[in-house]
């Protein structure tokens, strides 16, 4: 088999914000059907280098981005439609937002956009993304209350399986379990390694142990600039490439 | 000194605040007390006129006599093709202003203008409603240039009121829905419009009192000093209520004060009622909040 080309691919890719330069020279290849873990300090680009996969970061004023970044072969920010490309990718962001609508139209809201109209298949998406949310038993006989009026950590899942709900090839998770308890995670977590056969997943966690015990591959970010990307393994193993890796990792132990 | 007892800076602090709160509680009272005063009056005054009579006939006499009939018809009139001009140009240019257009100078300027358009008082207002409905574009004085007049006059509030209806509604609702592939206008229609209808009709309905209250900008461009029949269509003239006050206060002699007075008390209730309906509406919507 002729070797294959990666699912994403950023390619000296630099964001600013206004003269802050939040990401430089980026270039790093995800792979498909592998978990990536971004690690990093606050404010070395982890958040920043996911919202250029679905092009929400040119929404912030002041935000020029600069190289390219590919979804298999399409350079996404020559696309022409940004809505698709947001189809494509799942984004699920630190803060947890429940949209004023019940449950169930939340998770029915995206595929709804996109033209599904059929009861039956909706119902099946809804029941099929809370449970990989792990949301499903807390909210099945409640599915017309507001979605707004979930605990925290249930608007936390619910937008995981918003994020799901229109099926993207990508799924970029942003510290997506600082709101949920231990074990729900947990249950969380073997979702997305089972997901992982279908869909490709960068996962920015300031959990060195979940990117440990999640990811194949990890990312290491500081101050705008990527440190090391190698087998996780490498990353939090003895010998990092980079001092500064092992000095991130251990010092997050310290 | 006993534990509880107050030291002379604790109870100096004490005197403070309740000196404080009855300063700011005089102020509030002095702000309803006119609002009392002047309904009560044209109640004292104008009550006695109150009746089907007055409401549902036209003036007779030299208007020194009758009802006000068409004044009422004038008045429905005139804010009803004013606010059906108005409001949706209004509604849907704040839209744009606040859903789509983003920081740049032009917007800046736009912003500028609206301000600017909301502070002309109210005579420009009638002035260019002359120059540029009556005479330029030769709609006459009619119905139609009246109430285009109060349109222009209406609508620089109503996009600021719309403007605000909708940064009520929060920045992440927008951002989640377009995190799944929502297009801004599929973010409009099913997120942001449906949770701030309600305070887009509220700024719309206050504008209907501030219209039905007018009188300069109809004075030159439709609103007549008396007509026995009612208008037929857009291209007529009317009558108004707050026009047939000023009418009947300063250029006919001889009127019995119920008149005017009753006048006045019609035009305030119409006025009171209009605000009060935007009221409940308000309240209606913060019962239901949705998060």
């Amino acid at each position: 088999m002729v070797s294959e080309r990666p699912k994403v691919q950023f390619d000296k890719l630099t964001v600013r914000f206004g003269d802050h330069v939040a990401l430089r020279d980026i270039t790093l290849d995800v792979r498909h059907n592998e978990i990536l873990g971004i690690i990093g300090p606050a404010g070395s680009g982890k958040t920043s280098l996911l919202r250029t996969l679905n092009r929400t970061l040119e929404l912030t004023r002041g935000a020029r981005v600069t190289g390219t970044v590919r979804i298999d072969a399409d350079d996404i920010y020559r696309l022409g439609s940004v809505s698709d490309l947001r189809r494509r990718v799942g984004m699920v962001a630190p803060l947890p937002v429940g949209l004023p609508m019940s449950i169930y139209d939340n998770v029915a809201f995206a595929p709804r956009m996109s033209g599904v109209r059929d009861k039956t298949t909706l119902d099946g998406l809804v029941e099929t993304c809370l449970t990989q949310a792990a949301l499903w038993d807390e909210v099945k006989d409640r599915l017309a209350d507001l979605g707004t009026k979930l605990s925290g950590g249930q608007q936390q899942r619910l937008t995981i399986a918003r994020a799901l709900s229109h099926e993207p090839e990508v799924l970029c998770l942003d510290e997506f379990s600082i709101a949920i308890d231990p074990v729900t995670t947990m249950r969380i977590e073997e979702v997305l390694k089972e997901l992982k056969s279908t869909i490709t997943i960068l996962l920015v966690t300031n959990l060195v142990q979940q990117a440990r015990r999640l990811a194949d591959r990890s990312a290491f970010l500081l101050t705008s600039e990527l440190v090391e990307v190698g087998p996780t393994e490498q990353l939090f193993g003895r010998e990092p490439k980079d001092r500064r890796t092992f000095e991130y990792v251990h010092g997050m132990f310290g | 000194m006993g534990v509880f007892q107050s030291s002379p800076e604790a109870q100096r602090r004490h005197f403070m605040q309740s000196v404080a709160k009855s300063v700011f509680a005089c102020m509030t009272a002095l702000l309803v007390l006119p609002v009392i005063a002047i309904v009560g009056l044209l109640f004292v005054r104008g009550g006695s006129a109150l009746s089907f009579e007055f409401l549902f006939s036209a003036p007779l006499q030299g208007m020194t006599a009758g009802g006000i009939w068409p004044a009422i018809v004038g008045t429905v009139w005139l804010v009803g093709v004013s606010l059906a001009v108005a409001a949706p140009i209004g509604v849907l240019a704040a839209v744009y202003l606040n859903e789509y257009a983003g920081d740049s100078w032009l917007t800046r300027i736009i912003h500028l203008a609206i301000v600017n358009l909301a502070g002309v008082p109210s005579i420009v207002h009638a002035l260019f409603g002359v120059g540029a409905f009556v005479l330029f574009f030769s709609l006459g004085t009619s119905i139609l240039s009246a109430s285009l007049t109060l349109a222009i006059m209406t609508l620089p509030v109503i996009i600021a009121s719309t403007k605000e209806a909708l940064s009520a509604v929060p920045m992440s609702f927008r951002e989640a829905c377009w995190n799944v592939g929502a297009t801004r206008w599929q973010t409009i229609r099913h997120v942001v419009l449906p949770n701030s209808v309600a305070g887009i009709l509220t700024g719309v309905i206050l504008q209907v009192s501030r219209a039905a209250g007018e009188t300069a900008p109809i004075l030159f461009t439709g609103a007549a000093f008396f007509l026995p029949h009612l208008p037929q269509s857009v291209n007529d003239q009317c009558m108004a209520l707050s026009m047939h006050l000023f009418t009947l206060s300063t250029q006919v002699p001889n009127v019995p004060p119920q008149i005017t007075y009753g006048t006045a008390l019609v035009l305030l209730l119409v006025v009171l009622s209009v605000n009060t309906t935007s009221i409940i509406i308000r309240s209606r919507v913060r019962r239901r909040r949705r998060w």
